[in-house]
């Protein structure tokens, strides 16, 4: 989002010309000023070049700004009168097309043609000329500009898609919010010089409570056969939560598709404890990170004996058995791979009604994280 | 634009126009500069240039896991005044003889406009920048001990590097101009590698950056070598006199200069030992 602060110092900016009279500038200078994090330049490139290109956006707003943008004199001094003639409104509506852009560009990813390059409606498409003498489509103008923001360089940084290993660390290091905790006092010798020297060396011992990191996480992986296409994913969120070396206690297990009786703790080991056994040794503080598409045949998550092991056999059905953790923990989070117009599925909804879930994204992991550290 | 001192590279240095755009403009706005990027793309050294571009003097703060905002400011140094009270020394009673300027607060007693460069500020705690916010806004801070006001006579520039290792705040990134370096792409990597190596041979700097850029590429990389490391290297082999002697494409010597992961180095050299049986294979093809 765009706050005011960073908008006026935009204005300021571009009040002292240093856009010039070049839309690769402004793009820059638009950039560095209201984008403060390369994770969402690849939004910001979209948006610019819808706008940019763009030939259903009101004449008048694109008129008005890109006049103001290209005038010549623009290259003079503008005064700090004409500064005050852009008038408040114009910012408001230009901030909600740009966010209005953003959503829609998200909704619908192939774009369409409603936004690109339908050609010659407006005075401001390619190879168009603007009245001020900007040619778009140029090499100097805001052709090259919008091939910059068109070129999409900053794609991979996006974190609503990409997830590495070390921005999964990142992230699950939110969790170990370090409290101070228990009764147990310890000596803080910092603060005890500190007064001391205040007192002119009267000595006086400061004890505070003991610092310590409590946080302990369970982590339950869904390694059945639908997930197969997110198995490297998983693979790096366990990775990234293994190597987070701060948690008091870290346990993980797998399942299949739906959690019935037994957990395995290996991915394809043999070896199998009850569930029940797991829900009786870990106290209600663990926080649980479930990981899994939600995605089953109904009968294999409502039924009894509905596992799909056909060789196996549950007595509970794999909807109990998740409405047990669910009660048994204080804090459970369910992350999916499966994009969210898919969560209409009814056990992808019904698991949703069990465990608050979020998207196996960064975002998505960030929303999980406030929700598990949340009081 | 004539109002400010103009910052337009220096020689030792090679930046984008773009950044050099997003250094004057956060001069010209007073609001720091934060620079991100993959590690060993100059961002450190691009504070020094900005100061050597600038003539004007540098003062690096670099911050740790420990550093407080306070420190920057002033340190009342107690544990000396008490050792004077005790063994005699300094005038004990001047509170003053015992307060210790910080870099910034060192930035904003000089005469002379200085350049503060805040280098890796994801180290320090995630309240560490927003404790910095109102000295960064108004440059300027209070003293309680001696009632003193330390007021900036000249605005510094402010460059703060950071390596994502945490995020930062948001009120913090709102008062910042933002700029991330982009890996250098072969053509500006060129210019920097001549910065530093004016006489290397055509032929090998052709060949060490195809290497370089296809080692970057090997899959499963922890940490892709960069500008530094390629500087590095390119030193070794200089030293151990390989100016344009060795075919790069057929053995890569002191891979360790690029690659400081052991794991990483194992990974490349198992993949350069499959490519070389790859070509043993096919010798009638050129
Ligand atoms: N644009 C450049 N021009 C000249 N040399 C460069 C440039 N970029 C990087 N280098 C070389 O790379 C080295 C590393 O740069 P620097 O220490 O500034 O990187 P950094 O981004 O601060 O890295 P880190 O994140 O590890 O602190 C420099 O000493 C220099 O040799
Ligand atoms: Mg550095």
């Amino acid at each position: 989002m765009v706050t005011p602060t960073e908008w006026l110092a935009l204005m300021e900016a571009l009040s002292r010309g240093f856009a010039g009279n070049s839309l690769v500038s402004f793009y820059h200078l638009s950039r560095s000023l209201l984008v403060k994090t390369e994770a969402l330049f690849d939004h910001f490139d979209l948006a610019f070049r819808e706008f940019f290109t763009g030939l259903e956006v009101p004449p008048e707003i694109f008129a008005e700004l890109w006049q103001w943008l290209g005038q010549e004199s623009l290259r003079r001094e503008i005064g700090a009168d004409a500064l005050k003639d852009l008038p408040q409104y114009d910012w408001e509506t230009v901030r909600k097309m740009f966010e209005e852009r953003l959503k829609e560009q998200k909704e619908k990813h192939n774009g369409g043609n409603r936004w690109i390059g339908t050609g010659g409606t407006s005075p401001f498409g390619h190879g168009g000329h603007h009245p001020g003498g900007l040619r778009v489509g140029g090499e100097e103008g805001g052709g090259m500009a919008v091939k910059i923001a068109a070129e999409r360089r900053f794609k991979g940084y996006r974190r609503d898609v990409t997830l590495d290993v070390r921005q999964i660390k990142v992230a699950l290091k939110k969790l170990r919010h370090l409290r101070r905790t228990g009764s147990r006092l310890e000596l803080d010798i910092d603060e005890t010089v500190d007064k001391a020297c205040k007192n002119a060396g009267e000595i006086e011992l400061i004890f505070t409570p003991e610092h310590k990191n409590d946080v302990k996480v369970l982590l339950l992986m869904d390694a059945g056969g639908s997930m197969y296409p997110y198995a490297k994913l998983v693979d790096r969120l366990f990775s990234a939560a293994n190597s987070v070396n701060h948690f008091a206690q870290f346990n993980h297990y797998y399942f299949h598709n739906s959690i019935y009786d037994y957990l395995r703790p290996e991915i394809d080991g043999r070896e199998r404890i009850p569930t029940a056994q797991v829900l009786k040794e870990l106290n209600p503080d663990h926080k649980v990170i479930l990981v899994g598409d939600a995605s089953m045949a109904p009968y294999e998550l409502f039924m009894e004996n509905g596992i799909i092991d056909y060789y196996d056999r549950n007595e509970t059905a794999g909807i109990v058995w998740f409405e047990r953790i669910a009660s048994h923990f204080r804090r459970t989070v369910w992350l999916n791979p499966m994009p969210e117009r898919y969560w209409r599925h009814p056990t992808i909804a019904a698991i949703g009604q069990v465990f608050p879930m979020f998207h196996l994204s960064l975002e998505g992991l960030d929303e999980a994280i406030k929700k598990l550290t949340a009081f | 634009m004539k109002d400010f001192t103009r910052y337009t590279g220096t020689s030792d240095y090679i930046v984008s126009e773009d950044l050099q755009n997003d250094v004057n403009v956060s001069i010209a706005l007073g609001r720091p500069l934060l620079i991100k990027g993959e590690p060993g793309t100059g961002k450190t050294l691009l504070a020094r240039s900005v100061a050597a571009g600038l003539g004007q003097e540098l003062l690096t703060w670099n911050i740790k896991s420990t550093t407080k905002a306070q420190d920057g400011l002033y340190i009342y140094d107690t544990v000396q005044r008490l050792n004077d009270s005790r063994f005699g020394g300094n005038d004990v009673s001047n509170i003053e003889n015992y307060i210790k300027l910080g870099k910034l607060g060192e930035a904003f007693a000089r005469e002379t406009q200085v350049v503060v460069l805040i280098d890796e500020i994801d180290k320090a705690d995630i309240e560490f920048p927003n404790d910095l916010l109102a000295e960064l806004d108004e440059m300027k801070f209070y003293i309680p001990e001696t009632k003193k006001t330390i007021a900036a006579r000249q605005r510094p520039a402010i460059i703060i590097t950071s390596n994502s290792e945490k995020e930062l705040p948001d009120a913090f990134l709102r008062r910042c101009v933002f700029h991330y370096i982009e890996f250098p792409n072969p053509e500006l990597m060129e210019k920097i590698v001549r910065v530093h190596f004016p006489d290397l041979a055509e032929q090998m700097i052709q060949e060490a950056m195809t290497a370089f850029y296809q080692l970057r590429e090997t899959e499963g990389l922890r940490k892709k070598p960069s500008t530094s490391e390629l500087i590095d290297w390119l030193k070794a082999l200089l030293a151990a006199g390989h100016n344009g002697k060795v075919d790069l494409q057929k053995n890569l010597p002191f891979l360790g200069a690029l690659l400081k992961n052991e794991n990483d180095y194992e990974i490349a050299a198992r993949q350069r030992q499959a490519f070389q049986k790859r070509s043993a294979m096919t010798p009638f093809r050129r």
